[in-house]
């Protein structure tokens, strides 16, 4: 590409990026000039770089996880366990709370902090019954009229034996199914890894955000080069090839909105960054709550049957 | 050392090393070998030992349906390329290659016909095109078989076969696993019945959304059918694989599938939901 051409797609993106609704809640926070300078650095850079960044700080060890957020922003928080049929699975989190006085359910990936604790939630890799539980507090969130938030954090659905004999790819579908079927409003957002169909059995939200350095994928950076490239290695460039940060996935209409960081990134501030976080989670609930339960599923098979490129 | 000359024969055990490429015409478990005219004849099967080989979406429609009834639709629907993808190659000189091989124009086809004269909406994936992978075109052939099923208040019969998402379109081939799923639900809420054949192999992405979504489920002999294939499981995991791992058979076990169906009885068992369904 010549630079002429650079810069001509720079800008159309930039004009693409102005239109999108969204930002506004960026601005209401105050953080419009953290997103311009974000603009900035991506004229600066030749962005496959900064999109390798995205990719380190979404899987940064530092980095908040779902019940660091849930400790800062949901009051009155009742973890619930168990799919009630096999497993009580720690790589995915459900719980009802209040998120600025009404009550919520949420389901997030939880990574795990230690060595420990990352082998006992598989590092966020859920098995089938991580999302049968959330199935079944969907179930609730639907009966009792909560909004469902989602907070996804993982590299991709658990990929081992027992997964696959409990209905792994069932799993998925049927979670991505009833997601499609609730008439309570849902917003999710990407804190980290959004890998695969592990990610977006959870994500059919009538909002789906992002964080700033979250990445969202078909496959994880090194899957992909060691498919495509027949080299684990080249990880780098498989994720400059299939674009998996927020900015693109933004121009791609695949998510609504982006939601700040803090500077150089959440894990410097996990205060701030929860902060950033509620205020845009809480934002979307208002522009959703007026809305009636029919019209809202509607709306929302209508965004997502609406995905996609082709002639 | 000792540990990876066990991994090396848990691998042999499903995936063949590519040095023994056999010819397409021979059969990969029992080593019969096959003109082309006898194995179209025996619909693809194995007369020796039963093995399935692969069926192209244009013979199995002939196959299923009846004579002549077959109209397709939404032929025109082809990809792009929206991220300008270039792996080793660009996505846009693997797409015409794929179309010049196969003869068609994306990895679906779709169309309606009549079954035993009872009016069908049909979607069928050849995994010749791109490995049968679901990009934005494939995502919308799908979605809009459901549509036309609903418009028309016929069953929708959905054969699958595909490693998954296709890669070069990023994101948005993981878009058309929530795209799908929304198009089978609003099948669903119009009471239209869904049935699934699951060919080998239905995996990953296609497995995650649409194709386990039918109301009856029949998989195909010895067929793939895994979210995640037995080779990355076994790298990631290092753990010993079941020999059936993943396979048709387990899953009927397991209660994934409602039945293993032989190709040659799958009219017969299709056109029998087709009058249950009525």
């Amino acid at each position: 590409m010549t630079e002429r051409d650079q810069e001509l797609n720079l800008r159309q993106r930039l004009s693409g990026l102005s239109r999108l609704p969204l930002l506004r809640g960026v601005r209401v926070n105050g953080e419009s000039e953290r997103l311009e300078r974000q603009l900035q650095r991506l004229q600066a850079d030749t962005s496959d770089e900064a999109i390798w960044r995205s990719v380190e700080l979404a899987r940064h060890a530092d980095r908040p996880y779902t019940m660091d957020y849930v400790e800062r922003f949901i009051d009155d928080w009742v973890e619930l366990h168990g799919d009630r049929g096999r497993a009580d699975d720690g790589a995915l989190v459900t719980g009802l709370g209040k998120l600025d006085g009404r009550t919520v359910a949420l389901i997030g990936h939880q990574k795990g902090r230690d060595v420990k604790e990352r082998l006992d939630r598989q590092f966020g890799m859920a098995y089938p019954e991580g999302y049968h539980k959330a199935m079944r507090v969907m179930e609730i969130a639907e009966r009792f009229g909560f909004p469902v938030i989602s907070l996804v954090d993982t590299p991709g659905a658990y990929p081992g034996v027992a997964a696959e004999q409990h209905g792994q790819g069932g799993a998925i579908a049927r979670s991505q199914a009833e997601m499609a079927r609730l008439t309570v409003p849902t917003v999710a957002c990407i804190i980290g890894e959004g890998g695969s169909g592990g990610a977006v059995a959870i994500a059919v939200s009538d909002r789906v955000l992002m964080q700033e350095n979250a990445i969202y994928s078909v496959i994880t950076p090194e899957g992909c080069a060691a498919i495509l490239w027949r080299d684990a290695g080249e990880a780098k460039k498989a994720a400059a090839a299939f674009k998996p940060d927020a900015l693109h996935c933004l121009e791609l209409g695949v998510i609504d909105g982006i939601v700040a960081e803090p500077e150089g990134g959440a894990q410097n501030d996990h205060d701030e960054a929860a902060r950033l976080l509620r205020a845009a989670l809480v934002e979307s609930l208002e522009e959703l709550e007026d809305t009636p339960g029919e019209e809202l599923r509607r709306r929302r098979r209508a965004k997502f049957r609406g995905m996609g490129v082709f002639a | 050392m000792s540990e990876a000359r066990i991994d090396v024969q848990v691998e042999h055990k499903h995936a063949p090393p590519p040095s023994e490429k056999k010819h397409p015409n021979t059969c990969p478990k029992c080593g019969s070998h096959y003109r082309d005219d006898e194995l179209e004849a025996a619909l693809w099967v194995c007369g020796h030992c039963g093995h399935h080989f692969p069926m192209r979406a244009r013979a199995r429609i002939d196959w299923y349906t009846d004579a002549g009834s077959f109209v397709e639709e939404a032929a025109d629907v082809r990809s792009e390329d929206p991220l300008d993808f270039f792996d080793l190659r660009p996505y846009a000189e693997r797409l015409s290659e794929a179309e010049l091989n196969t003869g068609l124009s994306e990895a679906a086809l779709i169309g309606q016909a009549t079954i035993d004269g009872h009016p069908v909406e049909l979607s069928v994936m050849d995994f010749t095109f791109m490995g049968g992978s679901m990009g934005s075109a494939v995502g919308e052939k799908f979605s809009r078989a459901c549509d036309s099923a609903i418009e028309r208040g016929v069953p929708l019969i959905s054969v699958t076969s595909s490693g998954g998402a296709r890669m070069q379109e990023g994101i948005l081939s993981l878009m058309q696993l929530p795209k799908t799923v929304c198009a089978v639900e609003d099948l669903h809420d119009a009471h239209i019945p869904m049935i699934t054949v699951m060919a080998h192999p239905t995996t990953a992405g296609v497995l995650a959304s649409f194709a386990s979504l039918g109301d009856v489920t029949i998989a195909e002999p010895g067929a793939l059918i895994a979210f995640t294939g037995p080779r990355v499981v076994q790298q990631t995991t290092r753990e010993k694989l079941p020999d059936d791992f993943g396979l048709a058979e387990q899953n009927l076990r397991f209660g994934h599938v409602d039945a293993i169906v032989p190709r040659p009885a799958q009219r017969e068992h299709l056109s029998r939901l087709l009058r249950l369904f009525a």
